[in-house]
């Protein structure tokens, strides 16, 4: 999932600054199960914007609704009258969900109350960890089935460097070696002669190096083909 | 020499003194100098001129610990005019690939021929932590890349190299005790398939660890296909190897040598920090350093003895002036001429 945290209150009552009416858009999918930005966020946040407005002496009207994916123009026409009536809108969206929204309502002006970290999963409860680099050519099946492009601190295909110890990467104590995941893993399966292979340098055309993305099929498109 | 073409013909690599050293079977030494954080020439030369004679070749480190300073191959330059042989460090931190081969170009032209390739601390260690790194390739495919600019004279894009291709003595390092421990002769095993000509390993502290290592390593018959050149430095004081013991990943400080550095300031040992005079400060800081000397000249004549092993690095950064005591103590000096 797309993993997401909220901004502080402060740089959210920044970003609504001027405005007399607040639509705060929760979103029902990634940030919801990451407790960013659901329906209850969405409340809390729109509760916490118009008390704190209201303490400062200039209160501002926030109201809140929470649509079921942020990420596709179709399910934004619900809320389409209270962007209307909104002077700024507070997307508690991913990024994504964000530029749905600017695009889908160009008269709207859009802020984002979340900062979209990573792809990734929880781990524990209240503990997320990012898995995926969407580098758009997957090595998995060369290194385990983990990540070293998300996982290694230096995105090494060869590694690891030397500052693994004790499982961890030497950058955080808290941070997994993704090398030492890696090596145990390949051990445990009998497949350590595969991390022999050198693996050549990456072609990182497919990742965000190669500009913006865009994924076309021909055989889900609903436009007519000319003869 | 102009650049690498000579060379080609006449059967070495690069024809750097390092790798004529290591195949005429001399114990090689090599050295390390990190740049200033600023663009004063005199450091460098002052401090090449404290391993002229001394060392074979001397690493020049690319922004060591992520922290900027001077560049390797601007430093380079610097230490050639001294009469002095780099060993041009390069990260893949900092450069992507369009951009390390470019300085290699360069640095070639220049009349540099030994290369270390390395990953490159990350920046989180150094004083610009809000920087994006590169790591577009790592530094297993830097050694690829350039020794197929050599050796295939191509580009990493397949490209032919038109014109003389530049060449390297390419090098590499290797961290012995980090972890997973087991794994390391085999990444060093990968090294030597990518390309590398020479090894210079994390400072060894601990010499029957690395014996170990190096049973694996001739296991694998990595000795006779590279010059596995062992790191050394003398330890400044108790602290230092404490501090490196706990905190630096894959360096072992066995706590012989910390009771030895110890027992080298025991003359001050009841006195406290703020008790001593300037004096006796720098008395006690005297002693430690000579016994420091004297652990690593040991340490050398330690590890010469392991099979395999080729020559050593000394890393003495901001302690050059130790080199020479320690390359004389360990009856490495006056160098080999060839």
């Amino acid at each position: 999932m797309i993993v997401a945290e909220q901004k502080p209150l402060a740089e959210m009552k920044t970003l609504i600054n001027g405005a007399e009416n607040v639509l705060v858009v929760g979103c029902g999918t990634c940030v919801t199960v990451c407790f960013a930005g659901g329906t209850r966020e969405a409340d809390i946040v729109s509760t916490s914007l118009r008390m704190a407005t209201k303490l400062d002496g200039s209160p501002q009207q926030v109201t809140h609704s929470t649509v079921q994916r942020q990420c596709e123009w179709e399910y934004l026409d619900i809320i389409e009258e209270q962007v209307k009536a909104a002077d700024i809108v507070l997307s508690l969206g991913c990024g994504i969900g964000v530029q749905a929204i600017a695009e889908h309502f160009p008269d709207a002006w859009v802020v984002p109350g979340l900062n979209t970290s990573f792809l990734g999963l929880p781990t524990e409860h209240g503990v997320w960890e990012e898995r995926c680099a969407a580098c758009g050519e997957c090595l998995l099946a060369v290194t385990g089935g983990i990540c070293p492009v998300a996982r290694c601190s230096k995105s090494l295909l060869n590694g690891p460097c030397g500052g693994s110890e004790n499982g961890h990467c030497e950058i955080d104590p808290d941070v997994a070696c993704a090398w030492q995941l890696i090596v145990d893993r390949m051990s445990s399966k009998g497949k350590l002669d595969a991390l022999l292979e050198i693996q050549p340098p990456k072609n990182w055309q497919n990742s965000r190096d190669g500009g913006p993305r865009k994924i076309v099929r021909q055989d889900l498109r609903l436009v007519e083909f000319e003869d | 020499m102009e650049n690498g073409q000579s060379s080609a013909s006449n059967g070495y690599h690069a024809g750097s003194t390092l790798e004529r050293m290591l195949r005429a079977g001399h114990f090689a030494v090599t050295g390390e100098i990190g740049p200033p954080q600023s663009a004063d020439a005199s450091e460098i030369r002052h401090k090449a001129a404290l391993l002229k004679g001394c060392c074979d070749a001397v690493n020049i480190t690319d922004n060591q610990t992520a922290i900027v300073r001077m560049s390797s191959i601007g430093a380079g330059t610097l230490v050639v005019q001294e009469g002095l042989e780099p060993v041009i460090q390069m990260t893949c931190r900092d450069r992507n690939r369009l951009a390390i081969q470019a300085d290699l170009l360069g640095a070639s032209a220049l009349g540099m021929n030994n290369l270390l390739c390395l990953s490159g601390d990350h920046q989180r260690f150094g004083n610009h932590p809000t920087a994006k790194n590169v790591f577009d390739i790592d530094s297993l495919q830097l050694v690829k890349m350039v020794s197929d600019m050599r050796d295939k004279k191509i580009f990493q894009c397949g490209e032919d190299i038109k014109g003389s291709e530049p060449r390297y003595f390419v090098g590499a390092a290797s961290a012995p005790f980090a972890d997973p421990i087991d794994f390391r002769p085999y990444r060093l095993a990968k090294k030597v398939a990518a390309g590398a000509d020479f090894i210079q390993t994390q400072l060894v502290y601990d010499v029957p660890a690395f014996a170990k290592f190096m049973d694996k390593v001739r296991e694998l018959g990595l000795h006779k296909k590279t010059y596995i050149l062992a790191g050394v430095g003398p330890l400044k004081s108790p602290g230092m190897a404490r501090y490196m013991k706990k905190n630096v990943p894959g360096i072992l400080v066995p706590d012989e040598l910390i009771d030895r550095m110890t027992a080298a300031g025991a003359a001050w040992a009841d006195k406290k920090p703020a008790d001593m005079t300037k004096e006796e400060k720098s008395a006690r800081m005297a002693a430690w350093k000579a016994e420091g000397i004297q652990i690593c000249i040991e340490l050398i004549k330690e590890l010469r003895a392991i099979e395999g092993v080729a020559g050593v690095h000394v890393m003495a950064i901001e302690w050059e002036s130790a080199v020479k005591p320690i390359v004389e103590g360990a009856g490495l000096f006056p160098r080999p001429q060839v």
